[in-house]
């Protein structure tokens, strides 16, 4: 049995939210001998749990809650109710994630040195550089198991990379394998290596995909010094006079309001949620929102410049078999401004099953040229576009001025335009990869819009000036010595690399930050 | 094209199965859609049968799958008509928006229509509706979420039960 801590337990520190920021740094304060409440807004569905059915997983395990949008971004048409598609459950969205797990280049840290100021873009250089993270990152990737790191070998592709990989060989791509991926090729960690199932992104009944669910969190729950309490929703964060804060309200599983007190709080409920919380705290003394002296609060959304292409053959390639994302292409993600566009990104494998593909192919299409598509599902192979996008000041979250959930707390908007620069970017990755499927002999190519946002980053960022963004170096809050932010809402700027090592990794190195501080009672 | 013969009261299911022989073909009896060839039969209890005649073919020209039988377009629709049993505003749309489109069909009404172009033409007239983007909407799960389905179009569906594809072709492709 868990440790329960009390709901007066001041000496806590009051972790919101479970995935890959809050679960990993819960379980390394944890094991540090501090005592720690993780408070989830979902469920606890362990592994064994998940299904391999898109709509019913969805049920499951996704984030549903009403959020509104707008803005010119085609989600804003298309799933108006559905900016992201992240995950409300034990392990927040390590349980749908799908694994990649790349380190960030050099300049990405850099971006304002590097790109120079760009018209309508917020750019502005972390607080950190890459030497400062590289000893983070290779204790992420220790921990996470990631393929091609640490001695383990790659995954073995599957058909859709083969079908990848032949194509990067025609076009002169030289960086094409599958992948850095936090998925066992070994048993290790006392959990199975992948047995190729697909549905990566419906949670790995195998647990060979890293989950916070079933490492970081039982790990730090049989140390004693952790608590996980699902289905508590966070509502607000309360401060002292003297602006520290002290104590969290949520929703329990009965939609009654709870108050756990903290020593510290750190927020990690995702880009779209942590910000919300932060906005809805406001108070006589912070009116604008906690930790938002800035303004930032709520600001330079991002959600990488995605879009897939599909192609059909001739021949079957049954792209959904094995894992989904073992397969990458590298050679785009480096800062080449001959393209026409700064900054890069990267191409990997995709597939989503047939009634997701459905959905997502082009959504609203009908009629036959939609449905000669899908008519030839099993000859289909995919890949998805990641690249970085450029923070702007109106892509913002915000609080909805009259809809409330069902806690009484206002629901989020989320705003989001194009930058010039993702479109470009957009297009060429579109014409690159139709280029690369047409040389493996595809007969029909789909440039395919971004799904749901999956990739949340930027809306607290991390500043070296408080007047630039919300927390310093460490995910502190440049306003509230013990408030921090654990999640990709930290990211100064998206880099092209999908965001979870890098979630990890400041995790881990908060970690280490918070535990001297509170050995040195300066929070 | 599916032909509808509008069934007589009390048309016994020998002659329906017999009526089927001719080929595939929607008939309606009562308060029913029924499809003798493959034998399967719809009941509607809010709408009229006449409309869920409609629906099924209008469904197909949404998503034309050639392949994909009746039954499964029939199988995608019928929640319009459990919808339509709870909510009266809800009725009124489906049934107002099946008149509309036998309307702007002309006297042989939607199914009257021998060329799906034909009907295509007439669907693009009511494609900004509520009433065919519910129709529209809702197939997008209904029909391609249905299991029974998923081998025509090559998909294998749930593998965690067979052990993966680790020892079952997830990388057994051959003609690159």
């Amino acid at each position: 049995m868990a440790t329960a801590f009390d709901l007066n337990n001041d000496g806590v520190v009051v972790i919101i939210g479970s995935g890959a920021g809050g679960g990993t740094l819960g379980n390394e304060l944890a094991q540090k001998g501090v005592d720690v409440v993780i408070l989830e807004a979902g469920a606890r569905h362990e592994y064994e749990e998940f299904v391999n059915d898109e709509w019913d997983s969805f049920t499951q395990l996704a984030w549903k809650d009403k959020r509104t949008t707008s803005g010119d971004w085609r989600v804003a048409k298309d799933f108006p109710n559905l900016p992201a598609w992240i995950v409300k459950s034990v392990g927040g969205s390590t349980t749908h994630w799908a694994g990649a797990s790349l380190r960030f280049q050099e300049h990405e840290f850099k971006t304002l040195s590097t790109y120079g100021k760009l018209e309508g873009a917020n750019l502005l250089d972390w607080p950190i550089t890459l030497a400062e993270m590289e000893p983070y990152y290779a204790k992420a990737e220790a921990k996470m198991g990631v393929t091609g790191t640490n001695d383990w070998p790659r995954l073995p592709g599957n058909n859709n990379f083969k079908v990848l990989k032949a194509g990067a060989d025609k076009l002169g791509y030289k960086e094409c394998h599958t992948g850095n991926m936090a998925i066992n090729s070994v048993e290790r960690d006392d959990r199975l290596s992948c047995q190729q199932t697909g549905f990566c992104f419906q949670g790995c009944k195998w647990g060979a995909k890293w989950s916070t669910l079933y490492t970081e969190i039982p790990k730090g729950e049989a140390t004693g010094h952790l608590e996980v309490r699902p289905n508590a929703m966070a509502i607000k964060i309360n401060h002292d006079a003297s602006g520290k804060v002290t104590g969290v309200v949520y929703a329990d599983k009965d939609g009654k309001l709870q108050e756990q007190k903290a020593r510290i709080v750190a927020v990690a409920g995702n880009s779209i949620e942590s910000p919300r919380l932060l906005l809805n705290s406001s108070s006589g003394k912070f009116p604008d929102g906690l930790a938002n002296s800035s303004g930032q609060v709520g600001k330079n959304y991002m959600r990488h410049t995605t879009g897939s292409v599909y192609a059909i053959f001739d021949k079957p390639v049954h792209m959904y078999r094995g894992t989904t994302m073992a397969g990458i292409i590298r050679d785009e993600a480096r800062h080449d401004p001959s393209r026409g566009f700064v900054g890069g990104y990267e191409f990997e494998t995709l597939s989503l099953g047939l009634p997701f593909m459905a959905a997502f192919l082009d959504p609203g299409a009908w009629g036959r040229s939609f449905t000669t598509a899908l008519d030839h599902y099993d000859h289909m192979a995919g890949l998805w576009i990641v690249g970085e996008d450029m923070p702007r000041a109106e892509n913002r979250i915000t609080l909805h001025a009259d809809m409330m959930d069902e806690h009484g707390m206002p629901i989020a908007d989320v705003h989001f335009d194009d930058h010039p620069n993702d479109t470009a970017m957009r297009n060429h990755a579109y014409k690159q990869a139709s280029a690369l499927y047409a040389a493996v002999g595809a007969t029909r190519t789909f440039p395919t819009p971004p799904y749901p946002s999956t990739h949340n980053l930027g809306t607290n960022r991390m500043s070296e000036k408080a007047a630039d963004g919300v927390v310093n170096k460490h995910g502190q809050t440049h306003d509230i010595k013990n408030l921090f932010v654990s999640d990709g809402s930290q990211f100064t700027t998206g880099a092209a690399e999908n965001p979870t090592l890098t979630i990890v990794s400041l995790a881990i190195r908060q970690a280490d930050y918070i535990a001297a501080q509170m050995s040195a009672k300066t929070i | 094209m599916v032909t509808i013969y509008d069934g007589k009261p009390g048309l016994s299911r020998r002659e329906l199965l017999k009526r089927g022989g001719i080929g595939a073909l929607l008939v309606i009896s009562g308060s029913a859609v029924i499809s003798p060839e493959h034998a399967w039969g719809l009941e509607t209890s809010a709408l009229k049968p006449e409309t869920m005649a409609t629906l099924i073919q209008m469904a197909r020209d949404i998503y034309p799958h050639d392949q994909v039988p009746d039954k499964y377009y029939a199988i995608a629709v019928k929640g319009h008509d459990e919808q339509a049993g709870k909510d009266a505003a809800y009725k009124t749309m489906i049934e107002d928006g099946i008149a509309d489109l036998d309307k702007k069909s002309g006297d042989g009404g939607y199914r009257g229509l021998g060329w799906e172009e034909q009907r295509v033409a007439v669907l693009k007239q009511i494609e900004a509706t509520p009433f065919f983007q519910a129709i529209r909407g809702g197939l997008v799960v209904s029909l391609y979420n249905q299991k029974e389905v998923w081998p025509i179009f090559g998909y294998e569906g749930e593998s965690f039960s067979k052990g993966g594809y680790i020892a079952r072709g997830f990388n057994d492709i051959e003609w690159l």
